[in-house]
C-alpha cells in the first residue's frame, strides 16, 4: 500500500509525490499542497481525526479521508531543521 | 465636488483585511448583507489626499478566484462584473508577511484580470522576529505593481497606502502570468471566438459556477459551450494553472524574499501542543466555555438589573408626568417596555462577542474547530457550533448571532435552527415556580426530585437540539463545500481596536436589526392586553368595586392579606393605615386582573382554551402562554395579573397558584400532570419573539423563523399532550 499523509507520525515529514484522487479540492493545492513540497504532521486531534499539517509554511487541518489521497515519500532524517 | 472611487480589500482569511479596513475608515463604516444572500457586506468611506474620497469594501476572505463557497463567489463576481456599482477601481490585495508566497497566488490572478492592483504586505512588525527581509523595490518591479509595507498593529505604512490609493490612475494594468501555456490550443480557440474579451476572464467564467449578473451572462452565453471539457479535465487544468502560478511566484521570491531560520522565534509549536492536547486541550476549552457562560449568565446580571431599574423608573416617571390617557399608556407600557426589552439584551450580546472576538483574534477558534470537529461531525454540526450551542444556555439571541463564525452555510443554518432548544436563562423563572408547585419533596441518590427535574429539563433541551440537528442534516438539501480544510493561523495578541469594533457592530446590528421587530410585537401585545371592546372591560372599575363592597375580597386577595399579615402589628397605632393601604392595593390588583380577563388578550386566551385544554391548562394559563411570547419570563407576571396578586411577590403568586382549582375536575389546577405538561411545553416551544427576530435577521428570510416556530410549537404541544394524558 502506498504511503500517504495519513500515515505520518507526529513530527515526521515527507515529500508530496502525487494525488491518488483527481478531485481533491483545488483549495488544498492553492494552500501549497503541491507535488514536491514538504509536509510535516504537527498534531493529531484526540479522536485521531482531523490531522494538523504544515505544508510549505501553511498550517492547515484536514480530515483523514482527504489525507489518504496525498501520496508521499517519508523523509527519514534525524536532522533537526 | 470631489469624486468617489471604489476600492475593494481582498485577500486570504486572517491577513488583516478588516484591520486595514478599520484603519482606513475608522467609525465611518456600516455592515449589511449582499442583496438576497446572507454574506456580510462591510463598507466604509475614507478621505484621501488631494480631495479624493474612496468607498472601501471589505470582501470576505478567499484563497483564490477559484471559489468554493458563496462568500468567495461574492468577491469573484464583483471583480468580473464591470456593471456592478461596487466594481472596484482599485483592488487592494492584503497579504501577511509570513505567508506572502501563498497570498501572491491570489494577487497574480487579480492582476491578470487587468484591474489596477496594490499589494499590501501587512504585519510588518513580525518581520524581525521571524527573520524575514524583503526587497520591496525589486518585488514592485517584478510584479509590476505598487506595494505598501504596513503594520496595522504599529499603525505604520497606512499613510503610504492612502497616497497609493489617491494616485490610483498611475497604477499599471499589466498581467503577471499568461495562462494560455497550460493548454495552448484550447485558449487559442477561446480568444478567436471572443476577440474582445480577455482569456483569463473567460476562463474564470467557464470554471466558476457564479451567478453572474444577467448582462454579463448574455455576453458570455456562448462561452459555456467551451465547458465541453469534462469536469475532471477542467479540474486538471486548474491544477496546472495553480502550479504555473507558483512557478512564477517562486522565481520572484527567490530573489526578493529571504528568511533567516535561525532568527525565527515562535511559541506556536508549544502552544499548539498544550491547546490541542487530548486532555489539557479539552480542559482549557471547558474552562473558557465556563468563563463565557459565567459572563453571560452571571456578570451580565448587574448591568441588566440596572437597565431594568432604569426602565421601571422611566415608565413610572412618564406615568406621573404626562397627562393620563391612551397616549401616555402607549409610551409607558408599550414603547418604553418594548425598548427596555431590546436594551436588556445588550450586556449579554456584548459579553459573548467580547469573548468570541478574543477567541477569533488570538487564533484559538481554529483550535476549537480542530478539537471538536470529529465529535460534532455526525450531527451535521461544525466544531464552531459548540460555542453558540453552549451560549444558548444563557440566551439564544447572542448565540444565534455567534453562528456567523461558521463559514459553511448548511452547518450554520442547522446551528441557528437548533440553538433555541437549549435551555436559556429566561426559562428559569417559569421552571422554578412550577417545579416548586408540582414536584414532590423527596430525593433519589441524594439529589432532590426538584433538582433532578431541573437537570432533566436542561438535558432534554440539549437532546432536542442534537436530535433535530441530525434530522435537519438529513433533510436539508443545501449545496455547500463538503470538504474540510481549516487554516490554523498563528497565535497573536488580540488587537483591542478590532475587538471593540466587533462588539460595537454586533450590538448595533441587534438593536437596529432585530430590535425593530421586537418593538413592533411588544406594542401589539400591549395593545391586546390593555384594550377591549366589551362593557365589562370599559366598566371594570365600577364592576369590581361594587363586587368587593357586596361580596368582599376574592380568595386571591385573602391570600395576599395572609401573606402580609406578619408585617402587621396590632399594637401599632398605624396598623389600620397599613391595613387600608393593603386593601387599596388589593382592589387595584383585582381591577387589573378583571381588565386583562376582558381585554382582547383575554378573549384570545379563552378562544384558545379548547386547544390547550387537552394539555391540562385553562384559559388563564392560555393567556399567559400567549403573552409570554414576548419573553418567557412574562409567564409568571401575567399569571400574577390574572390572579390579581402583586407582580413581584413570589410567595403570594405561588400560594395563589397552589389554591387555584380546576372547575372541571375540582382538583388543583397545578398538579403533577398539568405541571409537567407546562414544563415540557416551555422546554420545547419557541416562546420568544426576540429569537425569531434575530433568526430572521441572520437568515435574511422569514422562511426559517416561521418553520422554527411551527415545528417547535407543534413538537412542544405533542410532548406536553402525551405527558398530560399519561400522568392525569
Ligand atoms: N502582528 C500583527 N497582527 C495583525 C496585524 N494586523 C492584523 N493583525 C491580526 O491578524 C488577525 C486577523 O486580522 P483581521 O483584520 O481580522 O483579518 P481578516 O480576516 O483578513 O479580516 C487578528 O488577530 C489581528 O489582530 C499587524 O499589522 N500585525
Ligand atoms: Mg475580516
Amino acid at each position: 500500500m502506498e504511503t500517504t499523509v495519513a500515515h505520518l507520525k507526529r513530527g515526521q515529514r515527507g515529500i508530496i509525490k502525487e494525488f491518488t484522487e483527481n478531485l481533491l479540492p483545488i483549495k488544498l493545492l492553492e494552500l501549497g499542497c503541491l507535488p514536491g513540497n514538504i509536509v510535516e504532521l504537527v498534531q493529531v486531534a484526540p479522536l485521531n481525526d482531523p490531522i494538523y499539517i504544515n505544508v510549505n509554511g501553511s498550517h492547515i487541518a484536514i480530515r483523514r479521508e482527504m489525507a489518504l489521497h496525498i501520496a508521499l515519500d517519508i523523509i527519514e532524517d534525524n536532522v533537526v531543521i | 465636488m470631489s469624486k468617489q472611487i471604489n476600492v475593494a480589500l481582498i485577500g486570504n482569511p486572517n491577513t488583516g483585511k478588516t484591520s486595514v479596513f478599520n484603519q482606513l475608515t475608522g467609525l465611518n463604516q456600516k455592515v449589511g448583507n449582499y442583496p438576497g444572500i446572507t454574506v456580510e457586506k462591510k463598507e466604509g468611506i475614507c478621505k484621501l489626499p488631494r480631495g479624493v474620497k474612496a468607498h472601501i469594501l471589505d470582501l470576505p476572505g478567499t484563497y483564490s478566484l477559484n471559489t468554493t463557497s458563496l462568500d468567495e463567489s461574492v468577491a469573484v463576481e464583483l471583480l468580473l462584473n464591470k456593471n456592478d456599482k461596487d466594481h472596484p477601481d482599485v483592488a487592494i490585495v492584503v497579504s501577511d508577511v509570513e505567508n506572502l508566497k501563498r497570498n501572491l497566488l491570489l494577487f497574480t490572478q487579480i492582476k491578470d484580470l487587468k484591474i489596477p492592483t496594490i499589494l499590501v504586505i501587512n504585519m510588518a512588525d513580525r518581520m524581525s522576529r521571524k527573520g524575514i527581509t524583503i526587497d520591496i523595490e525589486l518585488l514592485e518591479k517584478k510584479l509590476n505593481s505598487k506595494i505598501a509595507l504596513v503594520s496595522t498593529r504599529k499603525e505604520t505604512g497606512i499613510e503610504k497606502l492612502r497616497e497609493l490609493i489617491a494616485d490610483y490612475k498611475s497604477l499599471p494594468k499589466t498581467q503577471n502570468v499568461n495562462i494560455s501555456v497550460i493548454a495552448p490550443d484550447y485558449f487559442e480557440k477561446l480568444s478567436t471566438t471572443f476577440p474582445k474579451e480577455d482569456v483569463y476572464k473567460l476562463w474564470l467564467v467557464i470554471t466558476q459556477d457564479v451567478n453572474f449578473m444577467p448582462l454579463e451572462k448574455t455576453l458570455f452565453k456562448d462561452a459555456t459551450s467551451f465547458a465541453t471539457k469534462s469536469k475532471s479535465e477542467l479540474k486538471r487544468l486548474q491544477q496546472k494553472e495553480t502550479i504555473l502560478r507558483y512557478q512564477f511566484i517562486n522565481g520572484i521570491l527567490k530573489e526578493t524574499y529571504k528568511v533567516d531560520v535561525n532568527a525565527a522565534k515562535g511559541f506556536r509549536a508549544t502552544l499548539d501542543k498544550v491547546l490541542t492536547h487530548k486532555v489539557f486541550g479539552y480542559l482549557i476549552f471547558f474552562l473558557i466555555l465556563l468563563t463565557i457562560f459565567q459572563a453571560i449568565y452571571g456578570w451580565s446580571e448587574y448591568p441588566m438589573d440596572l437597565i431594568d431599574g432604569f426602565f421601571a423608573s422611566a415608565t413610572e416617571w412618564v406615568k406621573n408626568t404626562l397627562p393620563p390617557g391612551v397616549f401616555t399608556n402607549l409610551i409607558a407600557e408599550g414603547i418604553l417596555s418594548g425598548i427596555g426589552g431590546i436594551v436588556i439584551f445588550i450586556p449579554q450580546i456584548a459579553f459573548l462577542f467580547l469573548f468570541i472576538a478574543l477567541l477569533e483574534e488570538t487564533g484559538y477558534m481554529s483550535r476549537v474547530v480542530f478539537l471538536m470537529d470529529r465529535i460534532m461531525r455526525p450531527f451535521g454540526l461544525s466544531g464552531k457550533s459548540v460555542v453558540p450551542l453552549i451560549s444558548g444556555t444563557a440566551c439564544a439571541i447572542p448565540a444565534v448571532m455567534a453562528t456567523r463564525t461558521i463559514e459553511n452555510w448548511k452547518e450554520r443554518l442547522i446551528t441557528i435552527l437548533v440553538t433555541p432548544f437549549t435551555t436559556c436563562s429566561a426559562r428559569l423563572p417559569v421552571y422554578l415556580i412550577i417545579i416548586a408547585l408540582v414536584i414532590p419533596e423527596g430525593s433519589f441518590l441524594g439529589l432532590s426530585y426538584k433538582a433532578l427535574t431541573l437537570m432533566s429539563l436542561y438535558l432534554m433541551g440539549f437532546g432536542a437540539a442534537i436530535l433535530s440537528a441530525v434530522i435537519l442534516n438529513k433533510i436539508l438539501k443545501i449545496k455547500s463545500k463538503s470538504f474540510f480544510v481549516v487554516e490554523m493561523p498563528n497565535y497573536k495578541l488580540p488587537l483591542l481596536k478590532n475587538v471593540g469594533y466587533t462588539v460595537l457592530e454586533k450590538t448595533k446590528s441587534f438593536v437596529f436589526g432585530a430590535g425593530k421587530i421586537i418593538l413592533a410585537i411588544s406594542i401589539i401585545l400591549w395593545f391586546l392586553g390593555s384594550n377591549g371592546s366589551s362593557d365589562e372591560f370599559k366598566n371594570a372599575e365600577t364592576i369590581v368595586t361594587n363586587r368587593v363592597e357586596q361580596e368582599g375580597f376574592s380568595t386571591s386577595s385573602e391570600i395576599y392579606f395572609d401573606t402580609h399579615q406578619d408585617g402587621l402589628d396590632i399594637n401599632n397605632p398605624n396598623a389600620s393605615d397599613q391595613q387600608k393601604e393593603l386593601e387599596e392595593r388589593a382592589l387595584a390588583q383585582e381591577i387589573a386582573g378583571y381588565k386583562l380577563e376582558h381585554s382582547y388578550m383575554g378573549h384570545m386566551g379563552k378562544a384558545i382554551e379548547p386547544i390547550v385544554r387537552p394539555l391540562g391548562y385553562d384559559w388563564k394559563i392560555g393567556i399567559a402562554v400567549i403573552t409570554s411570547f414576548a419573553a418567557r419570563e412574562v409567564f409568571v407576571g401575567t399569571l400574577a395579573t390574572i390572579y390579581s396578586v402583586g407582580n413581584d411577590e413570589e410567595e403570594t403568586i405561588k400560594n395563589r397558584m397552589a389554591a387555584e382549582v380546576n372547575p372541571r375536575t375540582q382538583k388543583p389546577l397545578f398538579n403533577l400532570a398539568s405541571g409537567v405538561s407546562l414544563l415540557l411545553f416551555y422546554a420545547f416551544a419557541m416562546q420568544c419573539m426576540s429569537t425569531l427576530a434575530v433568526v430572521k435577521r441572520e437568515t435574511n428570510s422569514w422562511k426559517w423563523p416561521a418553520g422554527q416556530l411551527v415545528f417547535m410549537s407543534l413538537f412542544a404541544y405533542i410532548v406536553a399532550l402525551i405527558a398530560y394524558q399519561l400522568l392525569k
